[in-house]
């Protein structure tokens, strides 16, 4: 084809971002015109993609599988809490704060930067040691960051009220400010796995020696994806504790990691598309199970409520997906334009 | 002296359970490179056959309980993790978070998801005293629990023809497979062993927390795993010594730790997991197969 080459290379960079991001539009547009249950619903699904894309930018480009960043999650959250409750709120419940934090009280978007900010400098000052393991020990290193993290968020009570809950955080977050994150989200993935940054780690993710033979520095690419990655997990954070009002440690730990691994694991975890696709898929998989588990009457017959049955479909339904397409579903491939031979990644 | 003593014998029962979760989950890590989250479930179900069970003689609830868990294991492996098998291991991880969730939310299904108590073997629970120290019996049988299975399973490893084929195939699948070890055997049997240790651990802990819940096995699996990763993937020795060493520094935080602390413990313990992994990224024990190859 004898298109200006700049501009069809231009077109081409934009399509897998902006088919993504109509994608979502149309699912909130639609979940906007229906009962207030399903905007909750695809606003938490949005919040998990915020966080799905930023668990992507990390474990997709370098390879390296992390359990560690529902810590980032939780730091984000607890950050914009604190940036976002009154005053006098905090006076009373959280005596260790710190002065300036104590007495400031900032607009819920104002506090997005700065709570991603926290989490991204959080990760690379743990990322410098950290980000010298690999494989299996690199794994584990973010875990038993998330573990620390959380035995101290889950017993300081002079910071994060610590085995109560921590109520009375501004509810703002929804369908549409999710919707906005979640395309910051979407971009900056994107942006960085075609960065001269993000094609290097991608090549040291398929051979690491010969990615260090042709001079490149592994540990210093690795970092920037882990703090990158971190803030947009930070934002994801700062997103759901605007959405839930109400914050407690326990739901930054286990089961949000599972499912957001389980969610990009599915959806192919070497491809933006795929991950955006498996939080798609689980989410609406999650939903209807949740509805099914409630009782419901099919063609007239009773299906009595059974707690667990949902889960038991769930677990099913992914490891089928999983025995068949072990890639997850979109393998290494992005969502590409007509014609093109297939989106390099 | 007799703090000493009382601590060596707490980190020895603790770090024991925790060393049998690691061995378990290693076992089967080392031949098809699993991460077999599933495990801490396995553990789930033998602390739920016991409660089944309950009432019957001591003898015939332990036998039935290794049975069931290890025909559980079994069958894991060949309904799930055999389609699996070869996949990379990302892929193998959320295959075994699967199974985890499935076992758990059908015990949830049958039982709720609530704690329910279990007394078992409560005749345990009471004191002997020796040499100044006194001890929960159930200690000395855990510590005893541990002795036998890891001395039965280095004799069964170097002594016995399934277990040479099992290193083999620990070291290198197909080479192994290409002289004539009948790799799905040796799998298989790696299961059972793995499932018989799950069992075993059941058996002691739910004599020691003497409450079930569906949820019970994850604490006791994840912390498996890091002690296999910080002893050494791929080493069994190894991951004996990650889960001893969890037991030691568990027990002397909660010695040394002072009282405003004692609450962070779980903090001190990951981040001195966390540097021990910084200092020895291979882990304490490092097989030479075990590295990436180049």
């Amino acid at each position: 084809m004898a298109a200006p080459g700049r501009r069809d290379a231009v077109l081409r960079w934009l399509w897998t971002p902006a088919i993504i991001m109509a994608l979502l539009l149309a699912i909130g547009v639609l979940a906007s015109i229906g009962p207030g249950s399903l905007q909750r619903t695809v606003t938490d699904a949005l919040i998990k993609l915020i966080v799905v894309a930023g668990l992507y930018i990390f474990i997709g480009n370098t390879g390296v599988i992390s359990f560690g960043h529902t810590a980032f999650m939780a730091i984000g959250a607890y950050m914009s809490a604190w940036l976002t409750m009154t005053p006098a709120l905090k006076r009373i419940r959280f005596s260790d704060l710190p002065e300036l934090i104590a007495t400031t009280q900032l607009p819920v978007l104002a506090a997005a930067p700065i709570s991603a900010a926290a989490a991204a400098l959080v990760a690379l000052v743990v990322g410098v040691p950290l980000m010298r393991l690999s494989g299996i020990s690199a794994s584990i290193g973010t875990f038993a960051m998330l573990a620390v993290v959380v035995a101290v968020y889950g017993n300081w009570s002079g910071l994060t009220g610590g085995k109560s809950s921590l109520v009375g955080v501004p509810v703002e977050t929804d369908l549409w400010l999710a919707l906005l994150w979640a395309s910051v989200a979407i971009v900056i993935a994107w942006t960085f796995q075609r960065s001269r940054t993000g094609l290097l780690l991608r090549g040291s993710r398929e051979d690491l020696v010969a990615a260090r033979a042709s001079g490149v520095d592994v540990h210093r690419l690795r970092l920037a994806a882990f703090v990158v990655s971190a803030f947009v997990v930070g934002l994801g954070g700062h997103a759901y504790a605007h959405f839930l009002g109400v914050l407690s440690v326990d739901a930054f730990f286990l089961d949000i990691t599972f499912i957001t691994i389980g969610m990009l694991v599915i959806g192919g975890m070497n491809s933006l598309s795929g991950a955006a696709l498996g939080v798609i898929l689980v989410s609406v998989l999650l939903e209807l199970v949740r509805r099914a588990e409630a009782g419901m009457s099919v063609a007239g017959i009773e299906v009595p409520s059974l707690p667990g049955l949902s889960q038991v479909v769930l677990a099913v339904v992914m490891l089928l997906i999983l025995v068949f397409r072990p890639a997850g579903l979109m393998g290494d491939r992005e969502i590409a334009p007509p014609g093109a031979r297939r989106a390099s990644t | 002296m007799s703090v000493f003593l009382q601590a060596v014998v707490d980190a020895a029962s603790v770090g024991g359970i925790f060393a049998l979760m690691a061995l378990g989950i290693g076992l089967i890590f080392g031949i098809v490179r699993l991460v077999n989250f599933a495990h801490g479930e396995f553990v789930m179900i033998g602390g739920y056959t016991v409660l089944v069970l309950a009432g019957a003689p001591t003898a015939a609830v332990i036998a039935a309980t290794l049975i069931v868990v290890v025909v559980l294991a079994l069958g894991v492996e060949r309904v799930a993790f055999r389609p699996l098998r070869g996949a990379a291991m990302p892929t193998l991880l959320v295959g075994s978070f699967a199974v985890s969730y499935f076992i758990q939310h059908v015990v949830m299904m049958s039982y709720g998801g609530n704690t329910v108590g279990v007394d078992f073997l409560p005749q345990l629970s009471e004191s002997i005293a020796f040499g100044g120290v006194e001890a929960p019996a159930l200690q000395l049988v855990t510590i005893a629990v541990t002795v036998a299975l890891l001395a039965g399973l280095a004799y069964g490893l170097k002594a016995t023809q399934f277990g040479i084929d099992m290193r083999a195939a620990a070291e290198d699948l197909r080479m192994a497979r290409l002289l004539g070890v009948r790799t799905n055997l040796v799998i298989a049997l790696a299961f059972a062993i793995s499932g018989l240790m799950a069992g075993a651990v059941a058996i002691v802990y739910v004599a020691e927390i003497g409450v079930l819940r569906p949820r019970m096995g994850v604490q006791p699996a994840l912390i498996g795993f890091v002690a296999t990763v910080v002893g050494g993937m791929g080493s069994l020795l190894g991951a004996v010594v990650g889960g001893f060493l969890i037991g030691i520094i568990t027990v002397v935080l909660q010695i040394v730790l002072p009282l405003e602390l004692r609450d962070f413990r779980d903090a001190f313990l990951f981040g001195t997991l966390f540097l021990i992994l910084l200092v020895r990224p291979q882990g304490l024990i490092v097989v030479r197969w075990a590295r990436e190859r180049v």
